[in-house]
């Protein structure tokens, strides 16, 4: 941690910048930084608007309502919900195996949601940064620039978004808020017709993700001294894992690591969560900060998400991917594993990983069987553990005797990384704003290295008119001495 | 990549969270024109825009993007998307009118013409319904719309 950074000793005598992304009405994002008068930085915070209220909101609803009604969420990754939500209510009705079909099903819509998050992230919001550099024309660094400069990677990027979309809309059975995963199973599988339509382009998608993973490779390689400090600090680290050590995205027991790479528990059943991880509340921030219980909320914050994932399981059981992960972890003496940008190269491994596993499971009959639904003996608490595209994703509810839901406890991908997060702008604020002149450049560091973590920031609601960035500078006594509004054309 | 089935002529998407107060304005209009079934039009709801949405703009004849606003007139405003490049690429959500560009990007020739009805919206609170202003304007957005659709003259908003 960088406590010197996370509270100055004298707050009231610093100038203080905001960079307030105003992209939604909440679950909004936020940056402050603290300047003294010669332009150091002296506090560094990332404040992220929590959904604490959908944990209310779900209170007293029926339980089978819930795996539908948590994807409004997040219209980011409304699977990954609709997954941990179910992988919860299987226990309510005390179904601790789904029948094959049925957890085939849900993989294979799991992993089309991993494909298409991934290749959103890459090809579309990162890319722009990574491929023109951070501090370059801000009027070219968007997705036209991509198109014009990089056409191909530009219409991969959508064909690859859209091919996860696709999968998403035959397994879950529509496009947007799908119902097909239901408590103990699924109600629908896949016809033949729906198979064969996947398998068309899965090869395609197999060859465009090994080029996806080359290019992050390429870029890492290029801009090494960039790529390697970038933002770098060093975390513990979390998230699921099979039982053999594989990376399993959909189901396992809970791995964490030092950031020596030791082993700190393994394998761990899912069901004992709070047996290692607390949440802190800090007064500046609405979002929680959890942590490792053995260490402590100073020392025990962690990273989840792909850079966390890809290096601390044993193998990746898919045959690209696990040579790719290799690749990547010898990569420059195991540099690339720890850095903030790496995230980028892993997360492409992930959507490798992806692509293959859809490959594997559109080759396997299961798919196609009628034995939907598994039943047991009816609980009172049930908790699901999902690795989302951007980490370990909990669910935690129990259920009264009227079959509602009495209490919620959802700890997201975002809320997981928030003191990394922190760490990252920390970092980057003492690299390379410190002493200088802010510029539009120079603040896109701080959101590059944010952006690097992919977070949730948009699980709220979406408006017309609601979309600029805001940069307010305040003197010691926190009068404006003047705004600087990013809306939809730049800066003005 | 594959392509499944044929397509409608006019492509409608209501975009917003119904869960979320007003910003189910979009989702909500579109739940009333499938009542309707107008012939020769996909209806599509989502919580916000991306990319692959370009992929079905293309080929159709005439989209419309139906939207919670927090500015503007009321009770609606119907809006031709002029191609814009944007900043809306550094979040999870495209705005029309990036979305066009992306498509000019991508199919190298210029997007069907394109509307938003952008609906005047004013509360957003999770588990919360329409406010009653939000809901009459839903109400004129909505006529307005199928009579655009039955091919009446259009209203001046």
């Amino acid at each position: 941690m960088s406590p010197e950074l996370e509270t100055a000793s004298h707050p009231e005598t610093l100038r203080r910048v905001a960079i307030e992304p105003l992209s939604r009405v909440e679950g909004h994002g936020k940056v402050t930084l603290l300047l003294d008068k010669d332009n150091h930085v002296r506090q560094a915070r990332l404040h992220i608007v929590e959904f604490r209220g959908f944990e209310k909101f779900v209170q007293g609803r029926p339980f089978w309502e819930i795996p539908v009604l948590v994807q409004r969420l997040c219209g980011i990754c409304p699977v990954s919900h609709h997954l941990a939500a179910s992988k919860a209510m299987d226990q309510i009705v005390g179904v601790d195996r789904l029948t094959p079909t049925a957890e085939k099903l849900r993989r294979l819509m799991h992993y089309g949601q991993m494909l298409q998050s991934h290749a959103l992230h890459f090809f579309h919001l990162s890319s722009p940064d990574l491929l023109f550099g951070f501090d370059s024309d801000v009027a070219k660094r968007n997705i036209v620039g991509v198109a014009a400069a990089y056409p191909d990677i530009a219409k991969r990027g959508v064909l690859l978004r859209k091919y996860g979309q696709e999968v998403i809309r035959l397994t879950a059975g529509k496009r947007v808020h799908g119902t097909s995963a239901i408590p103990g199973g699924v109600n629908k599988n896949l016809s033949l017709g729906e198979r064969d339509y996947l398998l068309n382009d899965i090869y395609q998608v197999i060859g465009w993700c090994r080029d996806a993973v080359h290019l992050a490779r390429q870029l890492f390689a290029q801009n090494l001294v960039l790529y390697n400090g970038f933002g770098r600090f060093s975390a513990h680290t979390l998230g699921l894992i099979r039982a053999d050590g594989a990376m399993d995205l959909y189901h396992g027991g809970l791995r964490a690591r030092d950031m020596d790479g030791r082993t700190l528990f393994d394998h761990i059943d899912y069901d004992h969560y709070r047996d290692h991880i607390h949440e802190q509340v800090k007064p500046w921030s609405y979002m929680k900060f959890p942590f490792f219980r053995s260490f402590g909320p100073d020392e025990g914050w962690y990273r989840v998400g792909p850079l966390s994932r890809v290096a601390q399981c044993d193998f990746i059981p898919t045959p690209f991917a696990d040579h790719e992960r290799r690749d990547f972890l010898a990569f420059d003496g195991g540099m690339a594993a720890g850095a903030t940008l790496g995230t980028h190269w892993a997360r492409m491994i992930e959507m490798l990983h992806a692509a293959e596993t859809i490959k594997e499971l559109l080759h396997d009959n299961d798919l196609l069987g009628d034995d939907l639904v598994a039943t047991g003996e009816r609980r009172g608490r049930g908790i699901g553990v999902i690795e989302a595209p951007r980490g370990t994703l909990i669910h935690d509810y129990q259920v009264d005797d009227d079959d509602l839901v009495m209490t919620a406890n959802l700890i997201v991908s975002t809320t997981h990384n928030n003191q990394a997060m922190n760490e990252a702008i920390r970092q980057v604020a003492h690299q390379y704003l410190d002493g200088r002149k802010l510029t539009e450049g120079l603040l896109n560091h701080i959101e590059v290295a944010v952006r690097a973590f992919d977070p949730c920031l948009s699980c709220a609601t979406h408006a017309l008119g609601r979309m600029p960035l805001e940069v307010e500078l305040l003197d010691a006594e926190g009068s404006s001495l003047g705004t600087v509004t990013r809306d939809m054309q730049g800066f003005c | 990549m594959s392509q499944a089935g044929s397509k409608a002529g006019r492509l409608i998407i209501g975009i917003g969270n119904p869960s979320r107060g007003d910003d189910a304005l979009g989702p909500l209009a579109i739940e009333r024109l499938e009542a309707l079934n107008p012939p020769d039009v996909e209806l599509l709801t989502d919580f916000q825009l991306q990319v692959e949405y370009l992929l079905d703009m293309e080929g159709r004849v005439e989209i419309i993007f139906v939207d919670a606003s927090v500015t503007g007139d009321e009770p609606f405003a119907f809006i031709p998307v002029v191609a814009r490049s944007d900043r809306s690429h550094t979040s999870h959500a495209l705005a029309p009118g990036a979305l066009l560009t992306a498509f000019e990007s991508h199919y190298g020739r210029p997007s069907p013409p394109a509307f938003v009805l952008a609906i005047r919206a004013y509360a957003f609170e999770l588990g919360e319904g329409l406010s009653p202003l939000a809901a009459n304007n839903l109400d004129a957005a909505t006529a307005f719309l199928e009579a655009y659709l039955a091919g009446a003259p259009r209203l001046q908003h």
